[in-house]
């Protein structure tokens, strides 16, 4: 199976919760809306043609342009991507499936746009998700276990958002 | 006052230990580097482990996004820093497939070959640092010995011995040394008769087999949910090696290559080679098995350069000369992975067209293979941690990046 055969199932399937797509991209993704990713994943795992049993990335990319020059330039809104690359041991093909995330949950600056954790589908999103977490700032619904992982509990703020600031200082150690 | 010793509910009391909470780490030798793990112990048996991370977390990631890709191949090095070959690999070959560049044959084969001689040196790494685990010292100075062999001919290539930056974008830095072939084919030659010795050392030594067999048992399924790769996911059975499944940008390296992967199949592994039995009480997918695959693909390895060494020779034209990229990237987004040492090894790289990546991402082998850690390490001896946590054969700075 292929690109469009899986986007043609989700889309008989999902209708259109399925919000986009594209099949000639170098690695083709589909883009479906937050409030269905856990039902999207749990069939394209349980789809025997598709089979997607393995989790191989989670991921996100924040798109903003903190100059203004240049932000008056860009073709995208200010938006949050989280990316999920899967991959089937059984017939070796993989695909891309993303979410589309305000960068704040409602606009407000300082609350994390929410998704639904895939945990329950892959166990390995663990991780992952709390690194996702961490690393860009999504809060991921459900997940059993939100903590940091890579920087200490007590850090503030999230280091991959084009928008972050390094601190001055952390635990009397000078930053900059 | 006399205690009454026949009082059961006494007794009780008195022999019951409490649960404890012990930091394992982060500088305790058998952990790797800088890992922590807090167990909960009740006397000798561990109920639960929780691994916390994070202690050489760089932000290699937000690096890369004010870097050129060529200017970040450095800080692959350091992310599994005992195959830096393999890493290099791996971000030069997104880099590729977002330019859509094909390499020239011969790069190729000059690629097989140092890959193939950094997966043997980091083998030996890891074999050597789970005998110290299991307080077994000899075997680390043996595959030391070894190894060092192996980083002389690394630095005759690119002048390091740690953090090579060789592979890059376009092919490698510059072409093998005059003479380097036959000093690779010479030490092929004496280090394919000591692997003998590896397998009495450890292999079939029986205390290792004791500590080893029927520890930290992981069934296939429990390997592909949590995301494990490599030997680790291999060890249990399942039948997956990019280098024969992977994307084809990766697997046209192999081409041609005659290779098996390393996996149990119907019940017995390849044999290709004269390899040392399966000892009766090792099940599939235990810390035995993963070790051994590990050995075993490093009698792979060897035959891989000899015919990597053969066609290198043979094939005419360029060694791959690197691209210079002070031109602007493609808008678009790339993910490859690889089959580095510990595992499948993915960069992923956004760009929005100018000449520095929007986002990059590393997807670490051994992140999620320690991840499975937690449910390994449940009621189970503190002695056995080691062993589990050595056969996952982790490095620290590939987990925290």
């Amino acid at each position: 199976m292929s690109g469009p055969s899986f986007l043609d199932g989700l889309k008989a399937k999902f209708g259109d919760q399925v919000t986009g797509s594209n099949l000639e991209a170098i690695d083709p993704w589909i883009e479906v809306s937050p409030a269905v990713i856990v039902e999207v994943c749990r069939y394209l795992k349980e789809e025997p043609g598709a089979a997607f049993d393995y989790l191989n990335c989670v991921t996100a990319v924040d798109y903003f342009e903190p100059d203004e020059k240049k932000a008056a330039k860009t073709k995208w809104e200010p938006h949050l991507e989280v990316v999920y690359h899967l991959w089937s041991v059984q017939h070796k093909h993989s695909l891309v499936v993303k979410v589309m995330l305000p960068r704040w949950q409602d606009d407000v600056e300082g609350q994390l746009p929410e998704v639904s954790s895939v945990v329950e589908v892959w166990p390995a999103a663990d991780w992952h998700e709390r690194e996702v977490y961490d690393l860009c700032g999504v809060r991921f619904l459900k997940h059993p276990n939100l903590r940091r992982i890579l920087c200490p509990e007590d850090w503030v703020g999230h280091p991959l958002r084009k928008d972050y600031e390094m601190p001055l200082e952390y635990q009397g150690i000078r930053g900059r | 006052m006399a205690t009454q010793t026949d009082d059961s509910q006494i007794i009780e009391i008195d022999v019951r230990t409490d649960e404890m909470l012990v930091n394992m780490g982060p500088q305790h030798p058998s952990t790797h580097g800088v890992l922590r793990l807090v167990l909960r112990t009740d006397g000798e048996i561990v109920s639960e482990v929780t691994p916390h991370i994070g202690y050489l977390h760089r932000c290699a990631e937000k690096i890369g996004e004010n870097l050129t890709p060529r200017q970040w191949v450095p800080y692959t090095d350091r992310m599994d820093y005992l195959a830096g070959m393999n890493m290099n690999l791996g971000w030069a070959l997104v880099v590729e497939k977002l330019l859509d560049y094909d390499l020239p044959e011969k790069a190729r084969h000059l690629r097989v070959i140092i890959a193939e001689l950094g997966r043997i040196a980091s083998h030996l790494v890891g074999m050597g640092t789970f005998g110290l685990d299991l307080g077994s010292f000899s075997p680390f100075l043996y595959a030391f010995r070894e190894r060092e062999k192996i980083l002389d001919l690394f630095e005759e290539v690119c002048g390091a011995r740690l953090t090579y930056s060789y592979l890059t974008v376009g092919g490698a830095t510059s072409d093998l040394p005059g003479g380097w072939l036959q000093k690779c084919e010479a030490f092929l030659e004496q280090f394919e008769p000591v692997i003998a010795e590896y397998h009495a050392l450890l292999t079939t030594n029986s205390i290792f087999v004791k500590r080893t067999a029927g520890i930290g048992t992981m069934s296939p399924e429990l390997a592909i949910a949590y995301g494990c790769s490599g030997p680790v996911l291999r060890g249990s059975g399942i039948d997956q090696d990019l280098r024969r499944d992977g994307e084809e940008r990766y697997t046209e390296m192999y081409d041609g290559y005659a290779f098996e992967v390393i996996v149990e199949k119907d019940g017995h592994y390849p044999r290709d080679h004269d390899y040392p039995a399966v000892p009766r009480e090792a099940e599939l997918g235990d810390s035995w098995h993963r070790f051994y695959v590990r050995m075993l693909e490093v009698m792979q390895a060897i035959d891989l350069i000899r015919q990597g060494i053969d066609r290198y020779s043979t094939s005419s034209g360029s060694w791959g000369e690197p691209i210079k990229l002070n031109q602007r990237l493609p808008a678009g987004e790339a993910y490859l992975e690889t089959e580095a040492p510990r595992g499948q090894m993915g960069f992923y790289l956004v760009s929005d067209g100018s000449a520095i990546p929007w986002r990059v991402r590393a997807r670490s082998s051994c992140f999620c293979n320690l991840s499975v850690a937690e449910v390994l390490c449940r009621n189970i001896l503190i002695a056995d941690i080691p062993a589990i946590v050595g056969s996952l054969d982790v490095v620290m700075g590939e987990i925290d990046r």
